[in-house]
């Protein structure tokens, strides 16, 4: 198909990917899926944040991973960003520093798609990030 | 930061954290008055006199997690290297605006990079805010508006990764 330049257009892809989203979305709910929230505060975004949680969205769509991809403030590893916080259901969040678009496609092919650590984890002992 | 785009993504945090509901940016390249203005408007919490007189300090931050606030405070500096400013004023309870003027043609001014990705994973990442974003510059008037997108993905959600690919292509194919 042509590029997407109008809503029009975006509404006829819409109803070409209905179908299959309707599928992926049956018997699924947010607290059953991945959540990986990448940080996006001033030092993240300077670090390459941004083209991380790009890598992050496509690798999980490639391979079929369930995960929510959102965007979260600083969490004062500053000296360590770009950094991701991924929480599987039923897990602690575990905080992954130092997180390069390379290291973003292990992320996800380990990970999130098996259950391997890789290194650049950073010890963590909140319960939550809210800023 | 390397680009505008970086800190369009970088100020945009500030409303999405303010607890803004709706968020307004505009961009225009005058090339009249060789400028490039970007205008910021949210309808979060505001800020308090005192907060406000501090905000373009770069010790000075509500967060907790760390004692450096630089967003704003970069951005003053890249606008002022081209010959441009930064002003800003909000009001408790109604929301912040943010103009920022670069010198469109000036040798210093960072390019404007990724655009279309950084608002369209902003937006996806806040599927709560509306964003309006107002894009002009000689030949070109281009609105994206959240609002409108959620009507036409009818139930979809923005945090779909095609859909994301989608926004991303259309932003792009409207510059």
């Amino acid at each position: 198909m042509d590029k997407i330049k109008s809503l029009a257009d975006l509404k006829k892809k819409r109803e070409e990917l209905q179908s299959a989203l309707t599928l992926r979305e049956q018997g699924e709910n947010t607290e059953n899926l991945i959540q990986v929230r990448v940080a996006m505060a001033t030092c993240g975004i300077a670090s390459g944040a941004k083209q991380v949680m790009e890598v992050i969205i496509n690798e999980c769509n490639k391979r079929g991973i369930q995960a929510v991809v959102t965007q979260t403030g600083c969490m004062g590893y500053c000296y360590a960003e770009p950094t991701v916080e991924v929480t599987k259901p039923g897990s602690e969040p575990v905080v992954f520093g130092y997180i390069t678009p390379v290291k973003a496609e292990e992320l996800v092919a380990k990970y999130l798609a098996g259950n391997e650590m890789l290194d650049g984890v950073i010890p963590v002992n909140y319960e939550k990030v809210n800023q | 930061m390397k680009d505008l785009s970086m800190h369009i993504m970088d100020i945009l945090q500030n409303s999405t954290r303010a607890g803004a509901t709706k968020i307004e940016l505009d961009i225009i390249e005058n090339t009249d008055l060789d400028t490039l203005t970007i205008t910021f408007k949210d309808n979060g919490s505001g800020m308090s006199e005192e907060v406000l007189s501090q905000v373009l300090n770069p010790f000075f931050t509500t967060r907790t997690t760390r004692k450096v606030g630089l967003g704003l405070s970069l951005l003053k500096q890249n606008a002022e290297l081209t010959g441009g400013s930064l002003a800003i004023s909000s009001t408790l309870g109604v929301g912040t605006e943010v103009t920022v003027t670069f010198g469109l043609s000036h040798i210093d001014r960072p390019p404007m990079g990724d655009l279309a990705g950084t608002i369209v994973l902003t937006a996806s990442a806040y599927p709560n805010i509306r964003f309006i974003v107002h894009y002009q510059k000689p030949g070109i008037d281009y609105t994206f508006d959240t609002e409108e997108i959620n009507e036409a993905l009818d139930g979809v959600s923005i945090q779909e990764p095609e859909i994301i690919q989608y926004l991303i292509e259309m932003f792009r194919e409207n510059l």
